[in-house]
């Protein structure tokens, strides 16, 4: 049965255009699926499991697609939800969804779905070979798994076929492939499934498949032999040359995707224009294989304080590294004497903002900076620790001479006090794969009645 | 000598999830497809980017005319000694690479 699905942006909090999303709506879309997140930004998210976006723009966001659904009649998903899928996110994004039927008079049917991992159920799974490592994967550990402040694994489309089973007005889900929210319906209808992973994959990035990438809603159709993909913003087109130039997109195969229960393969696809604005695609190729999930953790690596001083002094641009490097062994010293501090405990990283903070060793560019900014990120066990080791480097980032000779000389710190405090710095420390017979059987579904 | 800059329309850089990263260069029109896809020499990117060469993955996509490098970051995404939480910024050394 012929399938078409809304996907108003490529993620939520980006923005979308109103027009083209009105006139999604009343082009009777089946589902409108949207993309709460992704790793893109780092650990922070899922170690923290906090979104990294503005509630206020989240809400905002959340209240028009609500409207949209409503007018629709089909329901609205989430995938991803809160930036990283942990529950917490889950729960956050529902109690935003609990204020916004209040304030709308919507009475609906949600159901969450959650894909975080207790690390007992990893830990049997490791000990019984179900986890596998991918390519590159750190070494793990029932030791390593207990640490680690959020475990996610990634859904895929049976888990959002049984929430929409539940017949739900709106899903919330918890970690998801990106493509899986945009798939599971097509597929649940017996849509080709080579088009549907291809086709979810082409639109979980909003317009940006189309000329126009900023201006977020695309539609997609797919039927028992392929699908047609087109943007609804005024002026956007999909042409074949920027629908399968998407592949290329974050992706490190562009032919090649790996989803839960086997992998889409692109290389035989053909992309035709349909006219101006759309696009078709037909022979993708779905491979069937065992049944994975993939698994995302983010372990606690430390706590951070960061102090940035600026040298504009031209002698001291001019050997601004031999200066830090100078610095470092100093404050080494100190530490040591101080506060009795072995150098493994912690570490001192100084970052060249001017000559290479951006890509360090691999930097090969030289040139002549007005000024150098340094940017010391100290890492400690403890946040205690890194504040004091920031006090103790304070006075000398600001006044460290190159030679002994010379006058103290005194920097420019931009504010007082010149060190800040980060947290906790985590770190992402799974690239592995779960197998499952059952793929419920790692996920977590809740269904509530909200009424306003 | 010139930098791939000037013969590319484009090159970009980015995570293609937190152990990798990918690197497109977009040539535009087929007679800067197939200059740069005889000028980038795979030892050389590798090189670039202080990998093995075994480590890199090479497409040639005469339909798109883009030439792809993809590779395992040798820093993961957000680690401490991260410098480059996107790796967007790794686009520069190749568009700057003179051939």
């Amino acid at each position: 049965m012929p399938t078409r699905v809304l996907i108003p942006s490529g993620v939520l909090c980006l923005g979308f255009d109103r027009a083209a999303l009105a006139r999604g709506v009343a082009m009777q879309p089946d589902l409108i699926a949207i993309d709460g997140g992704s790793t893109d930004s780092g650990p922070w998210s899922l170690g923290a499991g906090q979104s990294k976006y503005a509630r206020s723009v989240t809400k905002s966001e959340w209240r028009e697609l609500m409207l949209a659904r409503a007018e629709a009649g089909v329901p609205l998903i989430i995938g991803t939800a809160g930036t990283c899928g942990a529950d917490a996110c889950v729960d956050w994004m529902f109690d935003i969804t609990q204020e916004l039927a209040t304030e709308l008079g919507q009475s609906v049917t949600v159901a969450r779905l959650y894909s975080g991992q207790p690390a007992a159920r990893i830990t049997e799974a490791l000990a019984a070979g179900r986890v596998k490592p991918l390519t590159p994967a750190p070494e793990i550990s029932a030791k390593a798994i207990a640490q680690m402040a959020n475990i996610v694994a990634l859904a895929g489309a049976e888990q959002i076929q049984a929430a929409l089973a539940t017949g739900a007005d709106i899903i919330i889900a918890g970690r998801t492939t990106d493509t899986a929210i945009i798939a599971a319906l097509p597929l649940m209808r017996g849509d080709h499934a080579g088009a549907a992973w291809h086709g979810a994959k082409i639109a979980e990035c909003g317009a940006l498949c189309s000329t126009n990438p900023t201006s977020g809603v695309i539609l997609v159709d797919f039927d028992e032999a392929g699908f047609t993909v087109e943007p609804l913003a005024d002026g956007a087109t999909c042409t074949p040359h920027s629908v399968s130039a998407h592949m290329l997109y974050e992706n490190s195969d562009p032919f090649i995707l790996y989803e839960p229960g086997g992998h889409l393969d692109v290389t035989a696809t053909t992309y035709t224009a349909l006219d101006a604005r759309r696009t078709r695609a037909t022979g993708s190729k779905w491979v069937p294989g065992q049944y994975t999930v993939k698994l995302e953790g983010a372990r606690a690596a430390g706590f951070q304080t960061t102090l940035i001083a600026v040298l504009r002094d031209a002698h001291y641009v001019a050997n601004a590294q031999a200066w830090a490097d100078k610095l470092h062994v100093f404050l080494d010293a100190l530490i040591a004497k101080r506060m009795g501090l072995d150098p493994a405990s912690y570490s001192l990283d100084f970052r060249l903002i001017g000559v290479n903070s951006a890509l360090g060793a691999m930097e090969n560019r030289t040139g002549s900076p007005v000024e150098v900014g340094v940017l010391l990120i100290i890492t400690a066990e403890t946040q205690a620790l890194a504040a004091e080791i920031g006090k103790l480097a304070n006075p000398h980032l600001l006044h460290y001479p190159l030679t002994e000779s010379e006058e103290l000389p005194t920097f420019a710190f931009p504010y007082s006090p010149a060190q800040s405090d980060r947290g906790a710095l985590y770190e992402f420390a799974l690239n592995h794969v779960l197998e499952l017979d059952d793929p419920m059987s790692a996920f977590r579904l809740t269904v509530t009645e909200v009424t306003p | 000598m010139t930098q791939v800059a000037e013969i590319a329309l484009k090159v970009r850089s980015k995570n293609a999830g937190p152990f990798w990263v990918t690197v497109d260069v977009f040539c535009g029109t087929q007679a800067a497809y197939d200059t740069l896809r005889m000028a980038l020499k795979t030892e050389a990117i590798a090189a670039l980017y202080h990998q093995p060469t075994q480590a890199l993955k090479r497409f040639d996509i005469p339909d798109l005319n883009v030439i792809k490098f993809s590779f395992p970051r040798p820093v993961i995404q957000g680690h401490r000694s991260d410098r480059d939480m996107h790796g967007a910024q790794w686009s520069t050394l190749l568009a700057e690479l003179k051939v």
